[in-house]
């Protein structure tokens, strides 16, 4: 890629309604169930700011909200804040778009980062299939396959 | 998503070539993704529209052009379902293993 940024692109089909999977990406407490225990906080209003706060108490990711057209799309400005070699990095972008296709939803995560050789990417880029297929199995089952991150 | 189409994609050297190459550098265009292959760009058309049914390569749009990405999810499902049931730790202490003892041969 010749635009300076680096560009991962997560997707996946879920067996759902948008208005179901909009609930499931902005309620605190459904996020909780498939985030490993973490608590994402924010009125989801263009411009506020949110948080992402462990079990116990610290503020592992904040930014705010630069887009939010429920049920379609979700746009985080994201700064790493707990460990200072991901931190170093400056600041990411997180699009979450919901597209309905045949009895299903289709979400597609696309965090971009200013820096090719960015040491969150290797962070968040073993995150998220994680999350998705807890979310995904959350909404279809009412079951998470994983209860904590593996090796953590 | 059928795993199914996910498995049918993956049974082929050149789509692993493919997904391989994209690990390496995310977001290539098809005129990328076909060099060094000796293969026409048609071939290697058909065998990204494959992926791509399989949910495995996802694409974008910048202006004219289509980039691809590699999209891990279906593969972590396949974990998920066969591998994250046994003893991960043990299996990644495994594959290190094998790794090592050959390291320098290709890997399909």
């Amino acid at each position: 890629m010749t635009d300076g940024i680096s560009r991962f692109v997560y997707a996946t089909y879920i067996r759902t309604t948008p208005a179901k999977l909009w609930a499931a990406l902005t309620t605190a407490e459904f996020i909780k169930q498939y985030w490993f225990g973490m608590n994402l906080e924010s009125d989801w209003k263009v411009g506020s700011p949110w948080k992402m706060v462990s079990a116990d108490g610290l503020v592992t990711d904040e930014g705010e909200v630069a887009e939010c057209d429920p049920p379609r799309r979700l746009a985080l400005r994201w700064r790493h804040k707990w460990k200072p070699e991901l931190a170093a990095d400056g600041e990411a972008f997180c699009a979450m778009e919901l597209e309905p296709v045949e009895g299903a939803v289709k979400l597609t995560i696309t965090h971009s980062f200013a820096r090719r050789d960015s040491k969150l990417i290797e962070a968040v880029s073993g995150g998220w299939p994680r999350i998705l297929s807890n979310l995904k199995s959350l909404l279809e089952t009412g079951e998470i396959v994983l209860k904590s991150k593996p090796g953590g | 998503m059928s795993m199914d189409a996910v498995f049918r994609a993956l049974a082929d050297p050149v789509r692993r070539r493919l997904l391989d190459r994209l690990h390496a550098l995310n977001g290539q265009t098809l005129s990328e993704l076909c060099e060094g292959l000796d293969m026409t760009r048609q071939a290697v058309t058909k065998h990204l529209a494959i992926l791509e049914a399989a949910n495995l390569v996802a694409s974008q749009k910048r202006g004219r052009e289509k980039l691809h990405f590699i999209n891990p999810v279906p593969i972590n499902d396949i974990a998920e379902r066969w591998i994250g049931k046994f003893d991960a730790p043990r299996l990644a202490a495994l594959a290190a293993l094998k790794r090592k003892l050959e390291e320098g041969k290709g890997h399909d």
